[in-house]
């Protein structure tokens, strides 16, 4: 396919398509693009990398006793505080709870992509779109709406309540936050799902039913492996933001909830010890990078 | 079947509560008693409410503007020239989409604090944190979200309707002009949309780049909400929901009328999917294509 990159400019002055007047043209297209990308290119190098290479330099910085810090004298203090007992405690929960959360999504998304996947267009389009106007409505506001319905004298207790289950409270539990953060990202794994199921020739599925495989042999054998993509992409997306959650638990958490995210906003905001701010959020970010890198490797080819 | 409804009912359950409750004339928040307009009258009396709007406004239009004109080049950039650093380029601007939040807000504090330092002790400015800083972080965040969407319907487009303009000898900006921007105005509006949405969104960023003398709605009823819930704090987020919602509603108007299908029901599904997935942009493509 030609793209307008590759056509030969020039033309019009009578020159032959020769290898010299092939490496102009494609010298000029270099050029146009380097000149389009340029703002972009060097918004994001000032105001984005030049940032990341901060927080890098930060996190093998000292603090000093004044609450500020020493840039001078590099060590790797700042990352050997990720071995101690109450950081430990803070990263191994944070994993678990987004793992937690992802699983939960997943189970719940599944049925309901296939359902959607399954329907008359109209119906999907219809079913599609109310999956959505959560997923644009304002994130904050969604949790503060668990907040209004778990909380002390919330509809949620009172149901409770008068189902005789007692009085359960909910609000400023891990549970709680997992409710949170399910609520929150599972558009990110309806929508994925969705794509890749769509996708998938149902007659396969017969197919499977017909030579006698039972439900969930055709699932294991064939829906899953096909819809692969969409499960690993939905699970990455519900996965990361929900480990750097920061809204999440402030809302619904209490004390005995603290995950990385706030521990990281804590460092900065109240126990002013940069250093171990930066390498936190730097060990987040590594591990968002490992979880995409995974993604390409294993199902975002094949897309 | 029951359980799709199980899970619209556990998407909308929580809001239709919130909205209820927002007109409940009574000072706890879940007990109703009666109906009642008063929290939407301090809403609109409270002025520190009031010029929170203003900066989410004013900060929401500036970062999208900027990241509509500097995404939308680094789309066409991308998806119509090769070009030395493009791998570089493609991969920094994937960046900002996957980066966790609070990384990035780290980033911006860290990165303001160290360059007000600077302009200070090289020419004496003394600039502070505030609507400048914020809509800085926003554009950082918002040109890759917008070059994704336009990257997705340029990739859509075969590129033959460019060459025959310049074939037959309209400039390069006439074939701009009048050939490409007309058939990306769609993913142009969804980019634009996709940014007011999460410069409205947008917390922890927000709060990491924010001074004393600017805060924007998001970041001032966190703070309201972390010191209690109250039926004021209800009224302002059915407020903040109804604006998201229109936004929605006006982007499906406005594809209706730009749209030469005339189904806005299809085209926000197929977008449902391109905006929830700026990962997976290649399964995207397809879906925006058919």
């Amino acid at each position: 396919m030609t793209t307008v990159a590759d056509r030969p400019t020039g033309l019009e002055e009578g020159v032959l398509a020769t290898p010299e007047f092939e490496k102009a043209a494609a010298r000029a297209a270099s050029r146009r693009g380097l000149l389009l990308s340029l703002p972009a290119y060097a918004y994001l190098a000032v105001f984005f990398a030049v940032p990341l290479g901060i927080v890098l330099i930060y996190s093998f910085a000292t603090r000093n006793r004044f609450g500020g810090t020493d840039l001078s004298g590099w060590n790797l203090d700042a990352y050997r505080k990720l071995g101690e007992p109450i950081v430990r405690d803070i990263l191994f929960r944070s994993l678990w709870l987004a793992a937690l959360t992802t699983l939960i999504c997943l189970v719940v998304a599944y049925p309901f992509a296939y359902f959607i996947a399954t329907r008359p267009p109209v119906v999907r389009n219809l079913m599609l779109v109310f999956v959505m106007i959560p997923f644009w409505t304002n994130f904050l506001v969604r949790n503060y709406a668990w907040r209004v319905l778990l909380g002390n004298d919330g509809l949620f207790t009172n149901i409770s309540e008068a189902l005789g289950l007692g009085e359960r409270e909910l609000l400023f539990t891990t549970s709680a936050v997992v409710i949170g953060l399910v609520y929150g990202f599972l558009p990110f794994m309806v929508l994925p799902l969705y794509a890749s199921i769509e996708r998938i020739d149902l007659s396969l599925i017969e197919a499977s039913r017909d030579l006698y495989a039972s439900g969930t042999q055709t699932f294991r054998r064939v829906l899953l492996p096909l819809s692969m993509p969409g499960v690993i992409a939905g699970s990455i997306l519900v996965f990361v933001p929900s480990l750097g959650a920061y809204v999440t638990p402030e809302i619904l958490g209490g004390a005995k909830t603290t995950l990385l995210g706030s521990y990281i906003v804590t460092q900065f905001l109240t126990a002013r010890n940069w250093p171990v701010g930066a390498s936190l959020s730097f060990v987040l970010m590594a591990v968002m990078l490992v979880a995409t890198l995974v993604y390409f490797r294993t199902g975002g080819k094949n897309l | 079947m029951a359980h799709s409804w199980l899970v619209y009912l556990f998407f909308f359950a929580p809001i239709l509560v919130l909205i209820v409750f927002s007109f409940s004339d009574d000072n706890n928040v879940g007990r109703w008693g009666g109906f009642t307009l008063e929290w939407y009258q301090d809403f609109v009396e409270n002025s520190q409410l009031q010029s929170a709007v203003w900066v989410s406004i004013r900060v929401a239009v500036a970062s999208t503007v900027i990241s509509v004109v500097l995404g939308t080049l680094a789309a066409l950039a991308l998806e119509r020239f090769k070009f030395r650093g493009r791998k570089v380029f493609d991969a920094l601007l994937y960046l900002p989409i996957i980066i966790p939040d609070v990384t990035m807000a780290v980033m911006m504090l860290l990165f303001f604090s160290e360059f007000f330092d600077l302009l200070e002790a090289w020419f004496g400015l003394d600039w502070q944190k505030g609507l400048g800083s914020i809509a800085i972080s926003h554009i950082a965040f918002n040109i890759s979200f917008v070059s994704v969407v336009v990257r997705a319907r340029l990739a859509g487009m075969s590129g033959v309707l460019e060459e025959a303009a310049l074939d037959l000898y309209a400039s390069r900006w006439k074939t701009f002009r009048y050939v490409t921007f007309p058939q990306i105005v769609p993913g142009v509006a969804g980019g634009a949309l996709l940014a007011l949405t999460l410069s409205l969104d947008d917390v922890v960023i927000t709060q990491f780049s924010s001074g004393p003398g600017a805060t924007t709605l998001p970041v001032f009823v966190f703070g309201l909400i972390r010191r209690g819930v109250t039926p004021l704090i209800n009224a302002t987020s059915v407020l903040m929901l109804v604006a998201s919602v229109f936004l929605v509603a006006l982007s499906l108007a406005f594809q209706q009328f730009s749209g030469r299908s005339g189904r806005p029901l299809r085209r926000a599904a197929r977008q449902a999917t391109a905006f929830a997935a700026p990962m997976t942009t290649t399964q995207t493509k397809e879906g925006i294509n058919q």
